[in-house]
């Protein structure tokens, strides 16, 4: 009788944010195709150590289940990713999974990122139309600037470019790359650029893009490999045009 | 005068575009989602949404694409509201467009359009192959922008549990469930507007996300609203099959010249690639010689189950056939089918540029949903609104594909003014309704919890769920019997009868996922009966619907809209005529042109 592959697994628990931290570690039966979420499921379904101590299931967010959402950002043997499109056969075991450490955790793995659509409203990430009665078309674009604005379009909020960055800690309220690269995206299009300036006002001062010291960590952890340091450059030259110029054109 | 006060369930397309509508209207609104609504389930639309532009002066009009529409659904859709639908299409693209969507352009800098299923024109607008996600995010900003400006009040991470129903049978508000605290609140709201999307959930593995489970609409039903054409359930051709999830490969994919086929030979033990273009069977192309790989969604799906369990050439023998878009340049496919490719090299390490894609239908959304009326997204009780997948309105027996997205953006822009015009309207508002009415729902919410949180059974939640999954996907998706009907139907009678048994391995008050999810199920297994006791009953085959025993469409009899209703606890079927007002039926058939 051969024994049955097993998927060890440690997850870092904590089951509220009065409590401490500690960890547990299953034995689940390995399937094809595993991926992290799975893994917590079968946890779900059968909360039991690998002791044989039964626990509670683990608390985690999750939605779409295909890297679109943003939803699942946890950190996995160190590295801060989506749990999603984690697949087991491709990662050391044990499997370690954390809760993103540069948010306040909820429970568990789950991390309140309310900070991020905060910064989001801070810098304006929104083109202002003036109602959605009917006024025609949109602005006209060159496929070639689409081809720009759509990659920097596509980032999902998850988190993981604060997660690696350094000046984002408990003594900065750095914003964090994704938010930078969303003011580039809207200063990129015709309409959103004729508020450039107020975005380019809002990312001046505390937490703002001078606090970027450049380790380039978040591009390397981007799920959805968004030029976030050329993002960062480009507002970081807007920023200092507008320093500089500003006062020149009003 | 009064000031009135609206409330939004769920922050998908549908609830955002509400949302924006009523702030507009400079009315108050509380927007309530379990998920910060920037993740809601619409992110995973990918090919694209339909508005008959005309911009590849093909001869497309509104017209034509109301007639696809209503042809596509097998002709049970209502007309006038579809009609309605078609024709602010264009200018619901105009508005996106407005909005910063990044659409894919054409050199001339316009908006670039493809094909899509069920239609030979170019009607699809689209943003590489993530589609809906840019949509949510456009729409996600503007609501962003009017919270920033305090006309939005959000409630993420919130789950609705139930309506507030007075006396007379007028909706007052909601009751809700804080996902951290677990605390169960009321909140009074003179209309409260239903955007809580599909059901996946019910058949265990789909392409839809975790939080479409239905609940929302079951509790609604249990209350009294409608609930409209639940057996009518859409098993989309092409998806990766997976244990968590049942992954999307879009439409797009075909519409960009991808093709569906397997090798003539079923014991073929060659890679794909090097199987000669004479051995291979392109079966919707020969068997739809007119519409080819873009066939709907319906008939594309029964295709593919034909060829795996008749013809039994599914590849390698098993329940797959290829999608394959390696003929296509790989510049091509980076522009504009990314985001879908992507997901395929993601999940299983093969490059889809390289290699064809392996794919089996999935369950993917329902056309029925709540009942609303055919004028302005109300339900049967006043003061409650529904707007987005969560309701039956515009995709009759089938959906055509990237109609979701544009049904949602004019579903939601419809209830919310509509919303606003019944708040002002009401002599009495939601804040002079006595306090009983709402503390009595606090209580009945909080004595559900208190005994899920306290009983000792012997059944877990997740297993009761993975079996209905089960016994849904295989006896009421693609191909429905009627006595495995009537055994689902008992299985599922029996799941409810376990339920009252379960054990939650959480009972703490922070953050409880298990109790939400116990909550979830159990009005997960009531909507799965009306989803099953309505194809039970309609013995004919129309759209998705499709019976071997009663193989024709059968106006004569089953030109009718399902409507459930929730009798004396249990389900009761009732019927009502279809709106033919401006298309008469005429038979559907896509091997010729219509």
């Amino acid at each position: 009788m051969t024994e049955r592959k097993q998927v060890i697994v440690k997850v870092k628990r904590r089951a509220s944010p009065k409590e401490d931290s500690r960890w547990e570690e299953f034995a689940l039966p390995w399937r094809p195709s595993m991926n992290v979420i799975i893994c917590l499921r079968d946890i779900a379904e059968n909360p039991v150590t690998r002791e044989g101590k039964q626990t509670s299931p683990v608390a985690y967010d999750s939605n779409c289940l295909e890297e679109v959402c943003g939803s699942c950002a946890m950190v996995i043997n160190g590295k801060a990713r989506m749990a999603c499109s984690a697949l087991v056969d491709q990662l050391e075991q044990p499997i370690r999974i954390e809760p993103l450490t540069k948010f306040p955790v909820v429970r568990d793995l789950t991390v309140d990122r309310q900070f991020m659509f905060e910064s989001l409203k801070r810098v304006k990430a929104w083109i202002p139309i003036d109602g959605t009665y009917n006024l025609g078309e949109g602005p006209r674009i060159a496929p070639e600037v689409q081809e720009k604005a759509y990659p920097l379009s596509r980032c999902i909020t998850c988190g993981n470019c604060l997660e690696v960055c350094p000046q984002v800690n408990e003594n900065n309220n750095f914003m964090g790359a994704a938010i930078f690269s969303q003011v580039r995206l809207f200063n990129m299009h015709p309409t959103g650029a004729m508020h450039a300036k107020e975005r380019i006002q809002a990312v001046m001062g505390h937490g703002g893009i001078e606090d970027c010291a450049n380790a380039q960590n978040c591009v390397k952890a981007c799920p959805k490999e968004i030029p976030l340091t050329e993002s960062l450059a480009e507002i970081n030259r807007q920023a200092w045009k507008q320093a500089l110029f500003g006062w020149l054109v009003g | 005068m009064r000031q009135p006060k609206i409330i939004v369930v769920g922050g998908g397309l549908a609830g955002l575009m509400a949302t924006i509508r009523v702030a507009e209207a400079g009315v108050p609104v509380e927007l309530f989602s379990i998920v910060p609504v920037k993740r809601s389930h619409s992110v995973c639309a990918q090919g694209g949404i339909n508005a008959a532009k005309n911009q590849k002066g093909e001869g497309d009009t509104p017209q034509k694409h109301f007639d696809d529409t209503i042809y596509g659904g097998d002709f049970l859709a209502n007309q006038p509201l579809v009609k309605r639908m078609c024709e602010a299409a264009p200018g619901i693209i105009d508005l996106l467009d407005r909005m910063g969507v990044t659409f894919n352009r054409t050199p001339e800098g316009l908006l670039d359009y493809r094909r899509f299923g069920g239609t030979l024109y170019h009607r699809t607008a689209f943003a590489g192959a993530t589609t809906g996600q840019q949509l949510l995010y456009a729409l996600d900003e503007q609501v962003r922008r009017h919270e920033s400006e305090g006309r939005v009040a959000k409630r993420e991470g919130w789950t609705f549990l139930s309506a507030v129903i007075d006396d007379a049978g007028i909706g007052r508000g909601i009751c809700a469930m804080d996902l951290r605290s677990m605390e169960v609140k009321t909140f009074a709201a003179d209309a409260v507007i239903f955007c809580t999307g599909g059901i996946g959930a019910i058949f265990g593995r789909s392409t839809n996300s975790v939080v479409c489970t239905g609940s929302a609409q079951s509790a609604l039903f249990q209350q009294g609203v409608d609930y409209a054409n639940g057996e009518f359930i859409q098993v989309h051709p092409t998806a990766i099959p997976g244990e968590d999830k049942l992954r999307l490969m879009s439409e797009s994919a075909r519409g960009e010249g991808g093709r569906v086929w397997v090798p003539r030979n079923p014991s073929e033990k060659r890679a794909p690639k090097s199987i000669p273009e004479g051995e291979r069977f392109y079966f919707l192309e020969e068997w739809y010689p007119k519409y080819g790989n873009l066939v709907p969604r319906d008939i594309a799906t029964r295709a593919i189950h034909r060829i795996v369990y008749q013809e039994k050439l599914g590849i390698g023998g098993q329940a797959a056939v290829y999608l394959d878009v390696t003929h296509i340049p790989r510049d091509v496919l980076d522009r504009k089918l990314e985001g879908i490719l992507e997901i395929y090299e993601k999940f299983l390490g093969v490059d889809p540029r390289e290699e064809p894609m392996k794919v089996f239908p999935a369950m993917h959304y329902t056309m029925g949903g709540l009942w609303v009326n055919g004028e302005d997204q109300a339900t049967n009780v006043p003061g409650i609104y529904a707007a987005g997948e969560c309701e039956y309105q515009y995709h009759g027996a089938n959906r055509l594909g990237a109609n979701s997205l544009v049904s949602c953006i004019f579903g939601g822009g419809l209830a919310g003014p509509a919303a606003v015009k019944y708040a002002r309207s009401l002599e009495k508002g939601a804040d002079a309704i006595e306090a009983n009415v709402f503390s009595r729902e606090q209580k009945r919410q909080d004595e559900m919890n208190d005994a899920l949180i306290s009983q000792q059974g012997s059944e877990n939640p997740i297993t009761i769920w993975k079996e209905l999954g089960e016994i849904m996907t295989e006896h009421v998706t693609v191909t429905r019997i009627n006595k495995n009907l009537e055994s689902a139907d008992a299985k599922i009678k029996e799941l409810q009868a376990r339920f009252k048994k379960i054990n939650l391995s959480d009972r703490t008050r922070w953050s409880n996922q298990t109790l939400t999810f116990a909550r979830e199920l159990g009005n997960m297994l009531i909507l799965a009966r009306v989803i099953t006791v309505g194809a039970l009953c309609r013995n004919e085959s129309r759209g998705a619907h499709y019976k071997p025993d009663f193989p024709e469409r059968d106006d004569g009899n089953w030109l009718k809209t399902t409507r459930a209703k929730w009798v004396n606890n249990d389900i009761q079927l009732t019927y009502e005529p279809v709106d033919i007002s401006q298309i008469p039926p005429r038979p559907r058939r896509y091997d010729a042109a219509k």
